[in-house]
């Protein structure tokens, strides 16, 4: 399955080590980038990606405030927060909106489980 | 290489190294928040490399503030000193923000060396150690000291090691117990340690993003 798949992340180096990532794993995906949460809400008004990554600290609005607007816009995105932040605090407001939590440097393993997972809820609908 | 020739990072260069700088305050954050038993918010919205003169400018305001600084010595690949630095007003504020709990007067008074230190050698350790380890290099990093003075008294420190004249200056934004304080980190970096972290962030870029242009 092709899916859709939006980036986000202030850090371009990040980006791309997430690119890098995704070109070994699903290299047919299209992928959208967006350097801050503004960026990206613009690019998800006229698209629908199944998937999102998003970087917790960025300066504007942080990737738990752009979780929760997405998750009112594309109720059906599967959505995960990519942070060296593991505070309980950051993980459980991640968990109350059904995202799930990455750590941060993000591994192409950790990537490739909750990709897995996100097709697999994505075949499910 | 000259020594007047400065070294300059590339966009990308600077985007690697504040992403890491991020990684490691994230870090702290989370370690700050079980010691302190509370969400720590800690932020870091930017990263620069400026001249020591700048770095003075920017931390003593035309007012010439009174500062105080936890101050580190970093030694490995890359020599340097880092200080976590505080308008000397905030700093009760910070210590009652970590310390918590209704403390009298004379017992933040009382606190306050200790607490700064504490707080200080997490927040830098967590920034060196995981700078280092993502740039897969060791740094051996010395017991936190704190210092009182003027901007330009922090950047005048006796070496070694040789302080230099580029300063990694990091604005972080640090809240706690509904206190919000804002601070900076600054990094010293002598000359050949900049040419160091230049060829280690490009390895590192190499890692994480594949074969791109720098």
């Amino acid at each position: 399955m092709s899916l859709t798949i939006l980036i986000v992340d202030d850090s371009k180096l990040a980006r791309m080590s997430v690119v890098k990532s995704l070109k070994a794993l699903h290299p047919d995906w299209t992928r959208l980038e967006a350097g801050n949460a503004e960026e990206a809400l613009r690019l998800t008004q006229n698209s629908n990606p199944d998937i999102a990554l998003l970087d917790f600290n960025m300066p504007g609005l942080d990737g738990l405030d752009l979780a929760a607007e997405l998750r009112d816009s594309h109720p059906r995105m599967m959505i995960a927060l990519i942070s060296a932040n593991r505070q309980q605090d950051v993980v459980a407001r991640a968990e109350a909106m059904q995202a799930s939590f990455l750590a941060k440097p993000l591994t192409e393993a950790a990537l490739a489980v909750f990709l897995t997972k996100a097709v697999d809820a994505r075949e499910k609908d | 290489m000259n020594a007047s020739t400065p070294i300059h990072l590339s966009e990308l260069e600077l985007d690697a190294l504040t992403e890491l700088v991020n990684l490691g305050i994230s870090q702290a954050a989370g370690d700050l928040a079980m010691m302190v038993r509370q969400e720590v918010v800690l932020s870091v919205p930017r990263v620069a490399l400026v001249g020591r003169d700048e770095a003075i400018h920017v931390l003593g305001g035309a007012e010439r503030k009174d500062l105080v600084a936890v101050h580190q010595v970093f030694e490995g690949d890359i020599i340097g000193r880092a200080l976590l630095i505080f308008p000397e007003a905030k700093s009760l504020e910070l210590v009652r923000a970590v310390v918590g709990g209704d403390l009298s007067f004379e017992d933040i008074i009382e606190l306050e060396q200790e607490a700064l230190s504490e707080t200080g050698n997490v927040i830098l350790n967590g920034c060196l150690g995981t700078i280092a380890n993502e740039l897969e290099r060791s740094l051996k990093i010395s017991l936190p000291e704190v210092l009182h003075g003027q901007s330009a008294d922090l950047f005048e420190l006796d070496p070694p090691p040789e302080s230099g004249d580029t300063v990694m200056l990091i604005y972080i934004h640090f809240a706690v117990r509904e206190r919000d304080i804002d601070g900076h980190i600054a990094m010293l970096l002598d000359m050949p340690s900049l040419a160091v972290l230049k060829d280690l962030l490009t390895a590192y870029i190499r890692r994480v993003a594949g074969d791109v242009q720098t």
